[in-house]
């Protein structure tokens, strides 16, 4: 049995190791749905914590924690920084905004040749994250998340999320709300990238463009954006899709599209839906 | 309480609100009339902070409220509903008056993060005078219910509760009857009674006159963005121009027939 692990191990880790920094990536854009944002920045604010932290431990040899803590720190300063004129936006306009400010953060690490490495991007960046930092970083952010659902924020993100207006009159503070999603979300993005950058050893700018951001959302809408789960689900299959598919060969990327079309159009809702799961074993039951 | 002096309204070339003066007396029930598209939702936009005037003044007991923000607004104790209703259908009866208290629960972050004593006590607070908000109107048995699944009638109701959590001093009711049945609208009459009765300044917009003349003490009248009347609903029932708002000039009538 120990064998086996080990050589499951040998050979998986690295898949599990990102189905955790999916999951946090996942859960980091169902942070700002839920409160009503279509924001699509995570995937440069996760470009943005990779490199503060792979430049923080390769150019001044910083401990991993503090690369970490910079990580998450500087897209959560960019995201107040450019949440004051983008979240007056709603819908798809905020979506365009946000993705144009992704492809801005792209064009600058690529710019930025003495600091990023261009278009060759870092290489050799230590490899620091553990298994455990993975785990540990998706357990604490899920703990939070719980909790923060369950108090009066969370209560805001969701009310803001069904009638801004409404929520206003309610003496919810909406624009400061929003502001709290969009900024935690954007630390949530930046610790996975951190983490990310210290297993993968590499880090360049194409990693971080708009691919991955539809990546990201398709793995909290997949899973269902009603709770906590979903994401999480999601970012599992999102994950997983492709290796099980691995026998198809070159169909494998079409079965892949076709699978999610499916999901999706028959479970508007997503996967985790408790309500949907619920009617479902009540008829069975009657 | 509430003191609008000249309060205009353009939008663009359009006038909407002209010169706009009015008292709600404080502990009175006091109903704002007119006909269809006078402006009366624009009145309460103004007063809540959801748009803003283009000219004169409103104050809360003597407080400026110009250029408060909605919620700063529902704060320092104005509350209202909306003519078509605005409940948050995915949420429970109870999680609705919740909402309801935002500004009055005032726990930190470590309270949440873990769960605090205090955290917990003023959330078990907050969920007891829900339901007691919820008693008063009735819907008190269908607290964990998704809002979506309400009768229409309940909804305002459910509106109300969620207005009353926010404690305010005043409470503004957009045509709080339309849509409902007769049945419905005496029920409602009845509790809107009750809750003036617990001290609550009432300032409410509709169109039914018999459920208007019926509760108001005082009630204005506004016909295109002018206050055209203002006085006791006898006064009001008499007044020509009041009548001529509604029903049309006499001689507009013998043409007609």
């Amino acid at each position: 049995m120990m064998e086996w692990f080990e050589n499951f191990w040998q050979v998986y880790n690295n898949l599990v190791l990102t189905i955790g920094v999916n999951a946090l990536l996942a859960l980091s854009i169902w942070l700002t749905l839920s409160c009503g944002l279509l924001a699509m920045a995570n995937a440069a604010f996760m470009g943005i914590g990779a490199y503060t932290a792979s430049i923080l431990t390769m150019n001044y040899g910083a401990p991993f924690p503090v690369a970490l803590a910079g990580g998450i720190a500087a897209p959560a300063l960019v995201a107040l920084l450019i949440g004051g004129p983008t979240l007056r936006l709603s819908g798809v306009y905020l979506a365009m905004a946000t993705l144009g400010f992704g492809e801005v953060v792209r064009v600058l690490i690529l710019n930025a040749e003495s600091l990023t490495g261009g278009a060759l991007g870092l290489n050799g960046i230590p490899q620091a994250t553990q298994w455990w930092h993975v785990l540990l970083a998706l357990i604490v952010v899920l703990l939070i998340l719980w909790r923060l659902r369950r108090s009066r924020i969370g209560r805001a993100f969701e009310a803001i999320n069904e009638d801004a207006v409404a929520a206003s009159l309610m003496g919810i503070a909406v624009n400061a709300h929003k502001m709290l999603a969009f900024a935690l979300g954007a630390a949530i993005a930046g610790l996975a990238g951190a983490l990310n950058a210290h297993l993968t050893f590499f880090i360049g700018p194409s990693e971080f463009g708009f691919d991955r951001g539809v990546d990201i959302l398709t793995m909290a809408i997949l899973g269902g954006t009603g709770g906590l789960t979903g994401p999480v689900l999601g970012a599992l299959i999102v994950t997983l899709l492709p290796e099980l598919l691995r026998s198809f060969r070159d169909f494998r990327t079409m079965m892949n599209g076709a699978i999610l079309v499916i999901i999706v159009l028959f479970l508007p809702k997503g996967l985790w839906d408790p309500k949907r799961i619920r009617q479902w074993f009540g008829r069975k039951a009657a | 309480m509430l003191k609008l002096t000249n309060v205009s309204k353009r939008f663009g070339g359009l006038s909407v609100l002209q010169d706009v003066s009015f008292e709600v007396p404080t502990g009175k029930v006091f109903g704002l009339i007119g006909p269809n598209g006078a402006g009366k939702t624009t009145v309460f936009n103004l007063i809540t902070g959801l748009l803003a005037p283009s000219g004169g003044t409103i104050t809360l007991q003597g407080e400026s409220l110009l250029g408060h923000a909605p919620h700063q607004i529902t704060r320092q104790g104005i509350a209202r509903t909306f003519q078509n209703i605005r409940i948050f259908k995915d949420m429970t009866l109870l999680d609705n008056v919740v909402v309801g208290m935002h500004s009055h629960l005032n726990y930190g972050v470590p309270g949440w993060l873990f769960s605090l004593p205090g955290f917990r006590a003023q959330e078990q607070r907050a969920r007891e005078k829900a339901r007691e908000l919820l008693g008063w109107v009735g819907l008190s048995a269908k607290a964990g219910d998704t809002a979506d699944n309400l009768s229409y009638g309940d909804q305002r109701k459910l509106e109300l509760a969620r207005a009353l959590a926010t404690e305010p001093k005043l409470l503004l009711l957009d045509e709080p009857v339309a849509g409902m049945n007769t049945g419905e609208k005496v029920e409602l009459m009845g509790e809107i009674t009750n809750i003036a009765k617990r001290g609550y300044t009432i300032f409410m917009i509709e169109h039914d006159m018999r459920f208007v003349m019926g509760l108001c003490e005082r009630i204005a009248v506004l016909n295109f963005g002018r206050i055209i009347a203002e006085g006791s609903p006898d006064e009001i029932k008499n007044n020509p121009d009041v009548i001529e708002a509604y029903l049309g000039r006499e001689d507009d009538a013998e043409v007609s027939s």
